[in-house]
């Protein structure tokens, strides 16, 4: 995966990545034309398919809403990297098979507008602005295998 | 074995003698819930799934509450379509209007819930039910349906922060300071994937709705579940509501902790957590002139019928203050009638407060009570970040029904000392 960097801060959290007023719909689409509205509201008319989104500490907290991964999955994000999750979008984004990787120093170092090249299978994060490589640790085998299979509900 | 309490819950339910912190395990469940915004993505994935029914219609609790009574015509969709999935799937614990509540105040009121028990639900909260002694975690759309499907989920098991309170709280300082304090000491990622396990002698000082609170609010640390052991008052409470007998587990006594926080219960003061995180938070003492336009009363945080009695003591001979709009909201019809029966709901509405029927409405700023933007609400609710009730310039600030009534009486944030 190779992608722009959209950069956040820390405790992103679900209000803001997908706001409550709009979950009287689950509509992929819909809900995408306004990811990240409350935080940037410029983010929806930037991002491009095969993007990344890279944020601090605690991405993802607050409510248990899948609107939200599935809101930055369908606005074209290709794969979340943050210094770590929270553990509802954690099990939210591995269940519907939006790609998101625990990396502190690539998440610290990244910036807005980096190119950065993720490769799941390899375990690698190379930010080419910076010459710097990454390694991260593998999936454990369970879930690589509700990754493999496209996502929970595939392995049914 | 040294298993702390939730590992030993997670361990029986997936037939194992012994599970360990990070291992992953498929467990068997005793409840998969869900509700109006979160059941319709489940159940569609059901149907993509080739129409799967659910693996007991007799474990599985739907309940409108968040949108209902549907406040457009989306949310009448989303409810309706729930309530066809209730009907053809002929699932026991299918709550609408008329019947509902709050999830989280509904499903324990209802006997639903109880000690043992592993519960998910499709909503962040679902971890109040560790007040009962019972291992319960919020999950998305997707586990929900693929634990409707198989009465199953995988976990990662966790490992745990114990929490030892000492002594007992002073008057008008209650469960929602205790856990404010909780989070403000360690932050919103302070527990991240562990278990928030409160112990000691203080834990027989708290009320159950105390602790229904407190385990509410550990999902604002981070934390993946919050646990109370069963003791008299869960006892207590379960008799007679219970549908099934209560299984207590107890921690081992060498139990591994990862962290070991004391909180002495006795010098807790009066909490707020300013915008726009709940671990902001200040003593009721540290804040300044802080005018208020709106203050509501309820959640699945506190809509019991105790944070309406402590609503009441304050607002009952007393007036809102102009300019300030008071909305109390009791969690379930049965709290709703109750405050009814006690007087309660005159004393709100007298003082120029208006009560609505159970919902969770303003909480996510969903209806009842958007904020426009700029102003300022004191929220006895669970969550204050950008946005959550309304405008993204609006601010909340959480607090217990207690500073919540003095500040609706006041205009401005404010203890029982200054009413």
């Amino acid at each position: 995966m190779t992608g722009k960097v959209h950069k956040y801060g820390d405790n992103i959290d679900t209000d803001v990545i997908i706001p409550a007023r709009y979950l009287n719909t689950s509509d992929a689409g819909v809900l995408a034309s306004h990811c990240l509205e409350d935080l940037d509201p410029t983010f929806v008319s930037k991002v491009n398919k095969g993007d990344f989104l890279v944020a601090g500490k605690n991405f993802g907290c607050g409510s248990s809403r899948e609107h939200a991964p599935l809101a930055i999955k369908s606005a074209g994000v290709c794969c979340v990297l943050a210094e770590s999750f929270a553990r509802i979008f954690f099990r939210n984004a591995i269940n519907i098979g939006l790609p998101i990787v625990e990396c502190k120093q690539a998440a610290d170092d990244a910036i807005d507008g980096d190119n950065l090249q993720i490769d799941l299978k390899s375990g690698k994060i190379h930010n080419p602005r910076l010459g710097k490589t990454y390694g991260i640790p593998p999936y454990p085998a369970e879930i690589r295998q509700i990754i493999e299979r496209g996502g929970l509900l595939g392995t049914l | 074995m040294r298993m702390t309490l939730s590992q030993k819950i997670l361990a029986h339910k997936a037939g194992l003698d012994t599970v360990t912190a990070g291992q992953l395990i498929t467990a068997k469940l005793d409840l998969v819930l869900g509700n109006d915004i979160t059941s319709p993505v489940a159940i569609r994935q059901l149907e993509k799934a080739g129409n799967r029914s659910v693996f007991d219609k007799d474990k599985v609790a739907l309940v409108m509450d968040h949108f209902a009574p549907n406040k457009d015509i989306q949310s009448a969709t989303q409810c309706k379509q729930c309530r066809d999935f209730a009907l053809r799937e002929g699932i026991t614990h299918f709550y609408d209007v008329g019947r509902m509540g709050i999830e989280h105040a509904l499903l324990p009121e209802q006997g639903l819930v109880t000690a043992g028990d592993l519960v998910i639900g499709a909503d962040s909260h679902t971890c109040t039910y560790g007040a009962l002694g019972a291992f319960s975690t919020g999950v998305g759309s997707t586990d929900m349906a693929y634990g409707m499907a198989t009465g199953t989920a995988w976990f990662k098991v966790p490992s745990a922060i114990r929490v030892v309170l000492e002594g007992r709280l002073a008057p008008h300082v209650c469960g929602k300071d205790v856990i404010l304090h909780l989070i403000g000491n360690i932050g919103v990622a302070g527990a991240l994937y562990r278990s928030l396990e409160f112990v000691g002698d203080g834990c027989r000082t708290l009320d159950i709705d105390d602790r229904f609170t407190v385990c509410n609010m550990a999902i604002e640390a981070g934390a993946k579940n919050g646990i109370f052991a069963y003791d008299e008052v869960t006892a207590a409470y379960l008799i007679g509501r219970q549908k099934r007998p209560a299984v207590p587990f107890y921690a081992d006594d060498d139990a591994i902790y990862e962290q070991t926080i004391h909180i002495d219960l006795s010098t807790l003061r009066p909490t707020v957590a300013f915008p726009h995180l709940p671990e902001n938070t200040h003593t009721v003492d540290e804040i300044g002139e802080i005018p208020v336009d709106q203050v509501v009363i309820g959640s699945c945080t506190n809509g019991h019928i105790s944070d309406l009695r402590a609503a009441a003591e304050v607002l009952r001979g007393r007036k809102v203050a102009k300019g300030v709009r008071a909305i109390v909201i009791p969690a379930t019809n049965e709290i709703y009638l109750q405050a009814v029966r006690e007087g309660l709901i005159e004393a709100f509405i007298e003082a120029g407060a208006v009560v609505s029927t159970p919902t969770c409405g303003p909480c996510l700023g969903g209806h009842m009570g958007i904020l426009a933007e700029g102003e300022k609400c004191v929220a006895t609710t669970n969550r204050n970040f950008v946005g959550r009730m309304g405008h993204t310039s609006s601010e909340i600030y959480l607090a217990s029904p207690y500073i919540a009534a003095c500040s609706a009486v006041l205009g401005k944030i404010g203890s029982i000392e200054e009413v």
